[in-house]
């Protein structure tokens, strides 16, 4: 995906996270969101490793091996961090006081259901916090690209991989729309600067509810 | 006062077939030089308990690449190619388990609990096999306690006691290993006489420490 259709998904999930919140931000594009936080909002990064506080990448030479991110790479933490063990870590997000978290996703379905941790005989990387999080924060928001490498959806009926959770996902952001998951099903509420209802739509194997004013990303 | 011995004295005791957990996340808090002593010891058989594979290349991933692990039980094996490779050919067998699981399991055998009753997991095929237990009405995974005959620790400071002080990020899985381990080796850079340590930043209390390693770095 090309990296301003990223930057766009970013900017939209960063938009999304309220003032004085907790967030967790998955490897991957999801971390891309710390890049775009609104300045006028207190928004508190957690790292599942054991702190909160995450700040950015250090400068070249000054990497502290000790504070590592959840990808195991160095990086900063802001004035104000504060440090804990995994089960603490685990607490703060299984208990419900993460209020969001930003995750990848290779199938999302019309119930909220999420794959994003393997692929039998393929793909088993093996689910590290994610299961634990998508179950405990308090809003789950997906980033990802709408179609696969080969063009297929991504949003479909029901998910064909074995689950992450099942109906804990909340809000669905990719390159071409922001869809929310409600009891009733999906509903799309905005689509791209870039694309049209109907693109969206003929790219969605699952259905879609059309909210009453669609808005513009 | 706590035994002191070098890395290479500590794994003396480690037998092929033994349990081990290992502390560390993406190896930042794993004990360098206790891994490399069991890579140059050779024990084979082992089952591992710790949060993920590491790297081919460091730490607790090398002893995956030697061939020394049958058994492991991690919550993440996707930044070492090898261990997929060997979970896919049947050379080591893999229990994946969620990463906040997997703390609250090693918890809770340290903390004499019979299990812990968690949300993760439910409708996917980390259920396959446990009971539910519903309480107040919502359901619930019963999952069990998770017992190792070592705990191999990092810290960077160890008084004589055994009060350790693990700093930052590198407490991780340092603190619930600790407990639930027959013998805990903690690996350190310095050891400290008994007072040595703020009381306030002991990260591991000396009662859950058998054995004090010198060593130290980073794996």
């Amino acid at each position: 995906m090309p990296d301003d259709k990223r930057v766009r998904i970013a900017q939209r999930i960063a938009r999304e996270l309220p003032d004085n919140s907790l967030v967790n931000l998955g490897i991957g594009m999801p971390t891309m969101v710390a890049d775009y936080l609104p300045k006028d909002r207190t928004i508190l990064l957690h790292s599942e490793n054991g702190f909160i506080g995450l700040g950015p990448s250090p400068e070249k030479g000054k990497e502290d091996l000790d504070t590592v991110n959840a990808g195991g790479k160095p990086v900063t933490m802001i004035p104000g961090g504060c440090y804990f063990d995994s089960a603490m870590s685990f607490s703060i997000i299984r208990g419900g006081h993460l209020d969001v978290t930003v995750l990848g996703a290779l199938e999302v379905d019309e119930e909220g259901n999420l794959a994003n941790y393997m692929i039998p005989g393929k793909m088993v990387p093996g689910m590290g916090g994610a299961m634990d999080l998508v179950v405990g924060a308090k809003k789950v928001i997906i980033s990802m690209e709408h179609v696969s490498k080969n063009g297929a959806s991504k949003i479909l009926p029901k998910c064909t991989l074995p689950l992450t959770a099942r109906k804990e996902v909340d809000l669905i952001v990719t390159d071409m729309a922001v869809i929310r998951v409600t009891p009733q099903g999906l509903v799309l509420e905005e689509v791209a600067e870039d694309t049209t209802v109907e693109e969206v739509v003929k790219k969605t194997a699952a259905r879609l509810t059309l909210a009453p004013k669609i808005g513009k990303f | 006062m706590k035994r002191i011995c070098t890395p290479e004295e500590a794994v003396r005791e480690v037998k092929d077939g033994a349990s081990i957990m290992v502390s560390g996340f993406m190896c930042c808090g794993q004990p360098p030089q206790l891994m490399e002593a069991l890579l140059k010891k050779g024990v084979k058989d082992l089952t591992i308990i710790c949060n993920d594979a590491g790297f081919p290349d460091r730490g607790v991933g090398k002893l995956i690449v030697a061939g020394q692990v049958k058994h492991l039980i991690a919550s993440h094996i996707g930044l070492n190619p090898v261990a997929g490779q060997k979970m896919h050919s049947g050379e080591m067998v893999v229990e994946l388990v969620p990463q906040g699981t997997l703390a609250e399991r090693i918890r809770a055998c340290g903390a004499g609990l019979g299990g812990v009753l968690t949300p993760t997991g439910l409708g996917t095929e980390v259920e396959n096999g446990k009971r539910t237990v519903e309480v107040s009405g919502k359901k619930f995974l019963l999952e069990l306690p998770l017992h190792a005959d070592f705990a191999f620790l990092q810290a960077r400071e160890v008084d004589r006691f055994g009060n350790a002080f693990v700093p930052k990020s590198m407490k991780n899985f340092n603190v619930v290993m600790a407990m639930a381990a027959e013998r805990v080796f903690v690996e350190t850079d310095k050891v400290v006489e008994p007072g040595g340590i703020d009381p306030d930043k002991a990260t591991i209390p000396c009662v859950f420490v058998t054995d004090i390693v010198k060593g130290g770095g980073n794996a």
